[in-house]
This record gives C-alpha cells, sequence and structure tokens, in this order.
C-alpha cells in the first residue's frame, strides 16, 4: 500500500560568472553546449534530445550502469534570449514519477561577467519514498536476513 | 542546515563518496586535492548539520551518512540541489574552456 505524501520547497541557487551573458545563454540555448555540462556525473550512461524553443520539449535520461534509469522531460515555457529560460519538467525514477518542478533561469549583466540565479520551485511526490524504498530494498532484504541467522546462532 | 554544508563542491564529493558507504577520513582525503587538517575541517561541518556522523577506532577515524538525520523528502530535495550545483559548476567550468563566439 503506497503511503501518499507531497512535499513542495523552493532553492536558489545563485553563481558569477566571468563571461557574457549571451555566452551564458548559449550554453543553454545549443544542445551541444548543453550537454556538456547538463547530464548526470560523467560515470552515467544517458542520453539527451532538446528542442530549444517555446513550446519544446527537453528529455534527459540515464542512471547508474545497471542501475536505477532516472528520467526527464520537461517543456519550454518561457524565453528571453540573454535574460530568461523558464521550464517544468517531471522527474521519473524507474516507473515512478517523483517531482514534477518548475526552473527559472535567469541571467543578468554583473561587473565580472554574468549572473546566474536558478530557482527552482517543486512537488515531491509519495513516489520518491517508494522508489528510494525499492533501492533499499534488496540491502534491507540482507540486513534482515543477517539479523534472522544471528538471533538462530 | 542541510544545504548549506551541501553548499561547498568539497563538501558536496565528501557525500558523494559516502553515498557509496562508510570510508576513513584518509579515504575522503584522498580524491580531494586537500590537506588532512582541511578535510577535517569540512567534516566538522557534515557532523554539526547532522548529515554524517564519525566514529574513532583506534587511530583511524571511519564516517558515514546518518540517514535518520533527513527525511527522504529532504534527502531527495537536498540531492536535487546538489545536483543543479554541479550542473552549474560544470557549466563554470565549460564557459572557461571554450572561447568566445
Amino acid at each position: 500500500m503506497t503511503k501518499r505524501s507531497t512535499t513542495h520547497a523552493t532553492f536558489v541557487i545563485e553563481r558569477d560568472y566571468a563571461h557574457a551573458p549571451a555566452k551564458v545563454f548559449a550554453a543553454y540555448a545549443d544542445p551541444k553546449k548543453k550537454a556538456r555540462w547538463f547530464g548526470g556525473p560523467d560515470e552515467w550512461e544517458s542520453a539527451h534530445s532538446m528542442d530549444f524553443r517555446v513550446g519544446g520539449k527537453e528529455t534527459s535520461t540515464g542512471g547508474p550502469p545497471g542501475g536505477v534509469v532516472h528520467k526527464m522531460s520537461g517543456e519550454y515555457w518561457d524565453i528571453v534570449e540573454n535574460e530568461r529560460i523558464v521550464m517544468s519538467y517531471e522527474m521519473h525514477l524507474g516507473e515512478t514519477r517523483i517531482s514534477v518542478s518548475l526552473g527559472t533561469t535567469e541571467i543578468r549583466p554583473s561587473a565580472n561577467g554574468a549572473t546566474l540565479v536558478y530557482t527552482e520551485q517543486g512537488i515531491y511526490l509519495d513516489g520518491y519514498d517508494d522508489a528510494a524504498a525499492r533501492e533499499h530494498g534488496a540491502g534491507e532484504l540482507l540486513n534482515q536476513l543477517e539479523a534472522f541467522l544471528n538471533a538462530e546462532a | 542546515m542541510a544545504f548549506q554544508a551541501l553548499a561547498d563542491p568539497s563538501r558536496r564529493a565528501m557525500v558523494d563518496r559516502l553515498a557509496q558507504g562508510p570510508a576513513t577520513v584518509s579515504e575522503l582525503a584522498k580524491p580531494l586535492a586537500m590537506s588532512l587538517p582541511g578535510v577535517m575541517q569540512h567534516l566538522a561541518v557534515l557532523e554539526a548539520s547532522g548529515i554524517v556522523i564519525s566514529e574513532k577506532v583506534g587511530r583511524t577515524r571511519t564516517c558515514r551518512i546518518e540517514a535518520k538525520a533527513l527525511s527522504q523528502a529532504e534527502r531527495w530535495i537536498a540531492e536535487r540541489r546538489a545536483l543543479w550545483e554541479r550542473r552549474l559548476d560544470r557549466l563554470g567550468q565549460f564557459l572557461d574552456e571554450t572561447k568566445d563566439d
């Protein structure tokens, strides 16, 4: 039986880059450039596709070799060249939808180059607890077996 | 507190390593270009946040993730934030490595 839960959260990350806003924006707008920094950890097997226009879709699928597949699928809602990108996306862990988020990227000129502010407003669904429990399931089973054997001894 | 503890790339690297299983302080220090005292300082921040606990047995200090410190949803959000922090660090590296168009 699935225990239903919803958790809302917002986080904000700010970065200063010693590069012009147009160059930072291009790293989001050009699929070849975005693939260089957007994926999961280097050792992950992953695939990425994007259609950078309002109404366009983006998907990213990957995961540790032999592990659970993480799938992101999103849509662009607002694009202002060199200034702003608004997209929403959902995340699946295996078959389970674990979150739906609204992500806003704002780019502003700064003395140094550009300031980037990323704000994510998300809803994290009960599925995460389920999916995490599944990932830990095998380990849990072995722990129980060990406890059982210890009790028997 | 957890978010703050994870805002630093060295501490995120340490947490990433510990997510794979317990490790000694010198094992944590190895992949980081950092002195042992530096690693101990980061460890103190992680311990204060409750994310990591450590235990000294003989001369060896072993560290591990304290899963109970965060609910699963909190852990997920902290992971999501850490993922974006890493992405934006990589974006910075990518920008530094490429010439202006």
